[in-house]
């Protein structure tokens, strides 16, 4: 049996870290909140993007169009969002499976953007191509920088050094589930077209083209994808460490009870020893 | 059903709702040049330019700088997607004249590798800004 010194050690340790996942908890439910808000916030801006360039693709149809097509190279360009810290359960390693455990990818024709140090770290260690890695952006997100990204990444689409565009963050559903999710930017994907001709008989006209509109509109379609990606995802990832913290500390609490027992019977069965000590010393001497 | 002189205009941002309210017109500067909006507009999708947003509320008027992004007009109502707009009240002056003067000069100056597209739309918004506080 583990002497009452060893237990009283451990015991005070485990204290320790519990005090410590405690804070974090309560740190990452008040980042919680406030990231789950400014996700909220911008989700009207997406949804009406989201509508708007749907509904002119639908009905444009398959038009030949730069963005609609994959370019001629066979490499890829993922985006991949991560945090900068650990701790937070498997939120950066369900993101990084996603893009490493992918079916159809193979290694060599990957490029890899990261937001979020753990991720670079991860690709790196496992030897693929990371392109850029930006770990600002994931502590506080900005529309200029995901408009930036953006920016490079059509550039080298335009060139012909990437032919296809994923985004790879996790989606914020509620507070306990995040769901990993990987979502393809480029070409654009046409939905199918709904010729349900509902409440929209009204022909939306544009001003310019159509082709030019979406030169326009494509851009700033993807640039608000990442953004609400950037958004989600740091709302995730808080909520993701918040349920880590929270099952660490109830963790912490059962060991310290189980040692709270096991010290208190290491205490009594060193009383009971030293009486039988002495009991039997003192018949000896009688 | 309200004043048939009405109609709803909402503009958003990336982070916030920027305005939601009936009005009786809105005018703006598209690529194809400015445009006014009355109740009753056909149907149109717009790519916004920088310059002067008019509000015209049945008791009030109301001036924004509106810098990018674009409008989808509807009979009913006008939804303008803006990636940067700013009230009056948000803008500082100091900042918008030197970033008139720099753009300017780079427009007037004749550096070989000047991005003219960009440092036109530096300009425009520049004045946009210094318009919109006058």
């Amino acid at each position: 049996m583990a002497s009452m010194r060893d237990i009283k050690r451990r015991k005070s340790s485990i204290q320790g870290t519990q005090q410590i996942t405690k804070a974090m908890k309560l740190v990452s439910t008040v980042k919680l909140q406030r990231a789950r808000a400014s996700a909220e916030r911008s989700k009207g801006y997406f949804t009406c993007m989201y509508d708007t360039v749907n509904s002119i693709l639908q009905r444009v149809g398959h038009i030949d169009h730069k963005y609609l097509a994959s370019g001629a190279s066979s490499k890829k360009a993922v985006i991949v969002i991560t945090a900068n810290r650990g701790l937070a359960g498997g939120y950066n390693s369900n993101v990084i499976k996603l893009v490493t455990r992918h079916p159809e990818w193979r290694k060599e024709d990957l490029e890899i953007y990261c937001l979020g140090t753990k991720g670079r770290d991860a690709f790196v260690r496992g030897g693929y191509f990371v392109r850029e890695c930006d770990a600002e952006v994931v502590e506080s997100p900005l529309y200029k920088d995901a408009a930036a990204l953006c920016d490079r990444l059509l550039t080298s689409f335009a060139e012909g050094e990437i032919g296809e565009i994923y985004l790879a963050y996790t989606n914020f559903k509620n507070t306990v589930s995040h769901i990993p999710t990987l979502l393809q930017l480029l070409p654009v994907e046409t939905p199918e077209a709904e010729y349900t001709e509902k409440e929209t008989s009204a022909i939306m006209n544009f001003e310019p083209e159509d082709s030019e509109a979406l030169d326009m509109l494509i851009p700033k379609y993807m640039t608000s994808l990442i953004y609400g990606a950037l958004r989600e995802s740091v709302a995730s990832e808080n909520g993701a460490r918040m349920q880590a913290m929270d099952n660490a500390t109830s963790n912490a609490e059962e060991i310290i009870s189980d040692l709270t027992l096991k010290y208190n019977r290491a205490r009594q069965g060193s009383i009971t020893q030293e009486l039988t000590e002495i009991i039997a010393g003192a018949e000896a001497l009688g | 059903m309200a004043d048939k002189n009405e109609f709803l205009l909402r503009i958003i941002t990336p982070d916030r709702v920027f305005y939601e309210n009936r009005v009786d017109m809105v005018e703006f500067n598209t690529t194809e040049g400015e445009i006014g909006v009355l109740p009753g507009h056909i149907p149109m999708t717009v790519i916004v330019k920088p310059g002067i947003l008019h509000i015209s509320e049945p008791e009030d008027e109301k001036k924004a700088a509106l810098h990018s992004g674009f409008a989808e007009i509807l009979p009913e109502g006008v939804t303008i997607l803006a990636e940067i707009i700013e009230w009056p009240g948000e803008i500082d002056e100091d900042r918008a004249k030197s970033a008139r003067e720099r753009a300017e000069k780079r427009l007037s100056g004749k550096a070989p590798n000047t991005d003219i597209a960009k440092a036109e739309t530096a300009l425009q918004r520049a004045l946009a800004r210094i318009e919109v506080l006058k």
